[in-house]
């Protein structure tokens, strides 16, 4: 038998037409069908940066709450839901889809790739996260918010809502919607694990691989490890409050702080899935602005995996005033102490990957600059919570609200800021403008640091965070009205950012093929790169591929440019018709003919629309609204199931 | 327009200069806070010792972080390429001594922290011995503290009072927290750490009061609605003062008793005994759903500790509590979820309220001419 008698005795029968895969790869339609790795990153990107602004609104309000003592802007229900909501957005609505997208758009171009591993999985992670996220939005609509905190402790949330400890359906939103998030972010993870493991091009071994590659790497085992113990007890809220389950409940034998340690042996490690992404950005930046290697490859790839497993071992430094006795703490100090040493190896490789660089001060620079200070500072102020003691005093206060935004806004969200102004040449085609890039840098340096570095201070002082008030007399007004004017500082820099962008997408100057001199593979292709990828899959040789092909190291290791002759030119697909290469190993041809990719599929969609409607129905309790949203859910998967595996499957 | 944004991107360093001393500058500034909640400011041996094992390692971390902040600075200024230079730089890919000691310096200087921490850990667990010590049960409630004062055991009861909490200065004093509803977190900085008040669990924690004064402290655990309106005070008063207000506690107020069991009254109808005791009065005397007011009078703040206790403040309470303080109701005003019914839906009038004020601060204070506007029988 040939190969083509095979394709067709696999052929079904006779096409059922529904099944048939959609075809389009423009217009509107198509961002609803497409396995493209790249549009699926992008919108991850818009729709968490959307997400972003509606966490930031919320921070907004707060702040406005509490820029004097006795603010009466909100009531204490409006403010509880609202840092609730801020906090549930910005971890998993910002934080952890802001990674997804990098590592869609950037992991398959950084190994050499043309897609991800599954690409119908990817898009059900997004349509997960999208529905989702809108899931847990809609509970503004439908009777109050989440108003239990973005880490929901019981017997707070678990208790059913007769008794009247929580007001509202709130946690019932929160605990089913974030079960929904888990789904589609352990989805993803398996995704990139599989992706980074197998579909390296040539050449590309693991220890050649960009750090972002790696953080990603160490992110989506972190993800599909973490999800498991949060759902457990995402579960067992919900069925304590619908259902009388008396897992927390002592009365009845259960344990209040079993939930503490099922969601913060999640909740540790999802501090390290949001900042790893942050740390392989800013790996990323800072040797192409640097013209220098990163120092210390190896080490800093190893510490990023120590990183990754020594974060399993900390949890309980999230209840060291819970009372577990002097030995638990002690063993949880010591071991907190321990992880601060790879990241602070990390720091200091950075500081020596500039240290006699050619620094080029540019936007995507500056913004990894302000990541290393200021995640420094929230590194430091970690630190002094593994002195158990002293995190007795500030566990709960301000200094903690300082600590973390120092790490995941001083740090990550500047990482963010810099991969965005990075990358978005190689997105979206155009070049953002430098000036307004730098005015939003400066601005939000300013605004940030204006907004937390006086916590510190709040929280030595005695401020209690979570407090929708406080009363004159302590001595806490001129730093919070502070806080307060540096909040509506960091909007404006997000303002900055957002006009930024939207000023060049109509006007800005067409971005050249390597904007940035850039170091690694994902810059070998045109901008924005074609559907699929490369033309020709490009066999590695070198870690920083691409910079091998343009530079050399001199006898004194000093940078010499390679002749233009010898340089390897940037792809253009549109001059490259008709390539003979066979490097892809699947018959790779310039200009896009023969080569194979994926076809759309609506299916994830469905999948993905089928969960919500089942959330709503656990939420509400009503059994019809389950059925249907469970029929969605099975048509979806069979339609999936069946759909045939590509049109063109058969050369007819 | 671009050269404008240009010449203040210029200026940008010197800005954020600028805005970093204006917040040290307010961060320093001498402010005279009228209350004490402070851990900056110690006045017991626990939060003393907290200050003394931070300090050192607060200014480590300031030099070390003024070292790597300013080194990003340093290095980002020092190695700019300037417009037009094009610098081919050494291509410098690791070292591995350099490596090796930023790994193992940090190591040493957290095993020194280690150990500090380790040995103060233990220090601050101690239970304290011996015939002068006070016990306090202490039970988190949402949005009150219940203080119930023990024998060393801790089971015998002594009596119990409500968010102010009076100790005999330089005296350990043994508290045993838990919680009744959610969970909650005593909370005194400038008498010691937080302790957080579980419930179904017991935590230990021991404080002590230096100096003769009045601190502050707060629920420091988000425990719902009105979790911002949960505070306390630690009142460390002279042996002597102790004791005295100690045997007034153990007293059961005259009139009280006969005037919330009496039918035909202005309480009539408003069942205050099911929520709250008065010593003595029989049928409500044990509940401890509401604070126990039987020295409501000598106290001076309640609700949580979120209004003066004055005569007005009283009133508007008894009147309308939930708009007074965030207390989930449900839908039956008759059988509120958490915390004090709204009466006037049940009928109170204000006078009403006025009168049943007037009568509680003067059946239970020592000293009820403290009061304005109070005019008792």
């Amino acid at each position: 038998m040939t190969t083509v008698d095979n394709a067709i005795a696999l052929r079904p029968a006779r096409q059922i037409r529904w099944l048939e895969r959609p075809k389009r790869t423009t217009g509107v339609w198509s961002w609803f069908t497409t396995v493209d790795h790249k549009k699926i990153a992008i919108m991850y990107g818009t729709t968490a940066l959307l997400f972003f602004l509606a966490g930031g609104i919320e921070a907004l309000l707060i702040r406005l709450q509490l820029a004097r003592p006795d603010g009466t802007v909100l009531t204490a229900n409006q403010y509880n839901q609202l840092f609730t909501m801020h906090g549930t957005t910005m971890v998993f609505l910002l934080g952890m889809p802001l990674a997804a997208a990098f590592g869609n758009y950037l992991i398959p171009l950084m190994i050499g790739a043309r897609d991800v591993a599954f690409p119908r999985l990817n898009m059900l992670g997004y349509w997960v996260f999208v529905f989702g996220g809108l899931f847990i939005y809609s509970s503004f609509f439908l009777g109050g918010a989440p108003n239990g905190g973005w880490f929901g402790y019981t017997p707070l949330t678990s208790t059913p809502l007769a008794q009247g400890f929580l007001p509202g359906r709130g946690p019932d939103f929160w605990a089913v919607g974030l079960i929904m998030l888990g789904i589609g972010s352990v989805a993803t993870a398996l995704n990139f694990i599989v992706t980074i493991l197998n579909m390296r091009a040539p050449g590309m071994t693991l220890m050649r691989m960009p750090v972002f590659v790696w953080m990603m790497l160490v992110v989506a085992f972190l993800t599909v490890f973490a999800m498991p113990p949060v759902t457990a007890a995402l579960i067992e809220v919900y069925m304590s409050r619908n259902f009388g389950a008396n897992f927390f409940n002592p009365a009845a034998g259960g344990d209040p702080l079993l939930y503490q340690h099922l969601f913060w042996i999640f909740g540790h490690p999802e501090v390290y899935i949001l900042i790893l992404p942050g740390m392989g950005i800013v790996s990323e930046i800072l040797p192409v602005f640097s013209r220098k290697p990163l120092f210390g490859y190896a080490v800093v790839v190893f510490s990023g995996i120590a990183i990754g497993f020594l974060g399993w071992g900390v949890w309980v430094h999230h209840m060291f005033a819970t009372g577990l006795g002097p030995v638990a703490v002690s063993a949880f100090s010591l071991s907190t102490m321990l992880i601060a040493v790879p990241t602070g190896v990390k720091i200091f490789n950075w500081l020596g990957t500039i240290w006699g660089g050619a620094i080029r001060l540019k936007t995507p620079m500056l913004f990894a600059l302000g990541f290393i200070a200021q995640f420094t500072i929230g590194g430091l102020s970690g630190v002094m919570h593994s002195i158990v003691p002293s995190d007795w005093q500030q566990t709960d206060t301000y200094f903690v609200v300082a600590h973390f935004h120092y790490v995941l806004f001083g740090g990550l969200v500047f990482a963010i800021f810099g991969g965005l102004h990075y990358w978005h040449p190689k997105v979206f085609g155009k070049m953002l403008n430098e000036a307004m890039g730098k005015t939003c840098f400066w601005l939000m340096v300013i605004g940030f640091n204006l907004t937390f570095f006086p916590m510190h201070f709040l929280g030595f002082q005695g401020q209690p965070r979570r407090t929708y008030t406080y009363a004159k007399g302590f001595g806490w007004e001129t730093l919070n009205l502070l806080a307060t004017v540096g909040a509506f500082i960091i909007a404006l820099a997000v303002l900055t950012y957002l006009v930024n962008v939207i000023y060049t997408m109509r006007r800005g100057p067409i971005a050249s093929a390597d904007p940035w001199d850039a170091r690694s593979l994902e810059w070998m292709t045109s901008n924005p790169p074609p559907e699929y990828n490369f033309a020709e899959i490009p066999i590695v040789t070198h870690r920083d591929e691409f910079w091998h092909r343009k530079y050399t190291e001199d006898d004194e290791g000093r940078l010499v440019r390679l002749p233009a002759g010898a340089a390897i030119d940037v792809e253009d697909p549109a001059t490259q018709h008709g390539g003979d290469g066979d490097g892809g190993g699947d018959g790779a041809h310039g200009g896009g003919h023969g080569i194979h990719m994926p076809s759309p599929s609506i299916f994830p969609m469905f999948v993905g629309l089928g969960l919500p409607v089942i959330g709503y129905g656990f939420v509400f309790k009503n059994w019809w609204i389950l059925g249907v949203g469970v029929a969605l859910l099975l048509f979806a998967v069979t339609g999936w199931a069946y759909e045939p595996p590509t049109e063109e499957a058969v050369g007819a | 327009m671009f050269d404008r944004i240009r010449r203040v991107i210029r200026r940008g360093p010197v800005a954020v200069g600028a805005t970093t001393l204006a917040v040290l500058l307010a961060g320093c500034a001498k402010q005279a806070p009228d209350k004490q909640q402070n851990a900056l400011r110690p006045d017991g041996p626990a939060a003393h010792k907290i200050l003394q094992l931070t300090t050192p390692f607060f200014w480590l971390a300031v030099v070390i972080g003024i070292g790597v902040v300013g080194a990003t600075i340093v290095l980002a200024i020092k190695f700019r390429e300037r417009p037009g230079e094009e610098r081919n730089p050494k291509q410098i890919h690791g070292h591995s001594a350099l490596e090796i000691s930023w790994t193992i310096i940090p190591a040493l200087i957290l095993a020194v922290m280690g150990v500090f921490t380790v040995s103060t850990i233990f220090d601050l667990s101690k239970e304290p011995k011996g015939a002068n010590v006070v016990h306090i049960n202490v039970t988190g409630k949402q949005w009150w503290w219940e203080y119930d004062y023990t024998d060393a055991s801790g089971t015998k009861l002594q009596f119990t009072t409500a968010n102010e909490m009076h100790i005999p200065v330089n005296t350990p004093v043994f508290l045993r927290i838990t919680a009744a509803d959610v969970i909650h977190s005593f909370w005194v900085p400038n008498l010691a750490g937080k302790k957080d008040a579980v419930p179904g669990r017991t935590d230990y924690l021991t404080i002590q009061g230096s100096k003769i004064g009045e601190f502050a402290g707060t629920c420091a655990e988000y425990c719902g609605l009105s979790h911002a309106n949960m505070h306390l005070k630690v009142f460390v008063q002279t042996r002597a003062d102790y004791d005295a207000w100690v045997a007034t506690q153990k007293t059961t107020p005259p009139k009280l008793a006969s005037y919330v069991k009496d039918q035909t009254g202005p309480v009539a109808g408003y069942a205050c005994t099911s929520c709250h005791a008065f010593a003595g009065s029989g049928a409500g005397s044990a509940a401890t759903r509401g604070p126990n007011l039987s020295h409501l009078g000598d106290r001076t703040t309640f609700a949580g500790g979120t209004y003066d206790l004055t005569l007005d403040n009283l009133t508007k309470w008894i009147y309308d509590a939930p708009s007074r303080k965030p207390m989930e109701q449900g839908p039956d005003p008759k059988n509120p979820r958490v915390g004090m019914p709204n009466f006037s839906k049940l009928g109170m009038t204000e006078s009403q309220a006025r009168d049943i004020a007037t009568s509680l601060l003067c059946d239970t204070a020592s000293n009820p001419s403290k009061f304005t506007g109070l005019t008792c029988p």
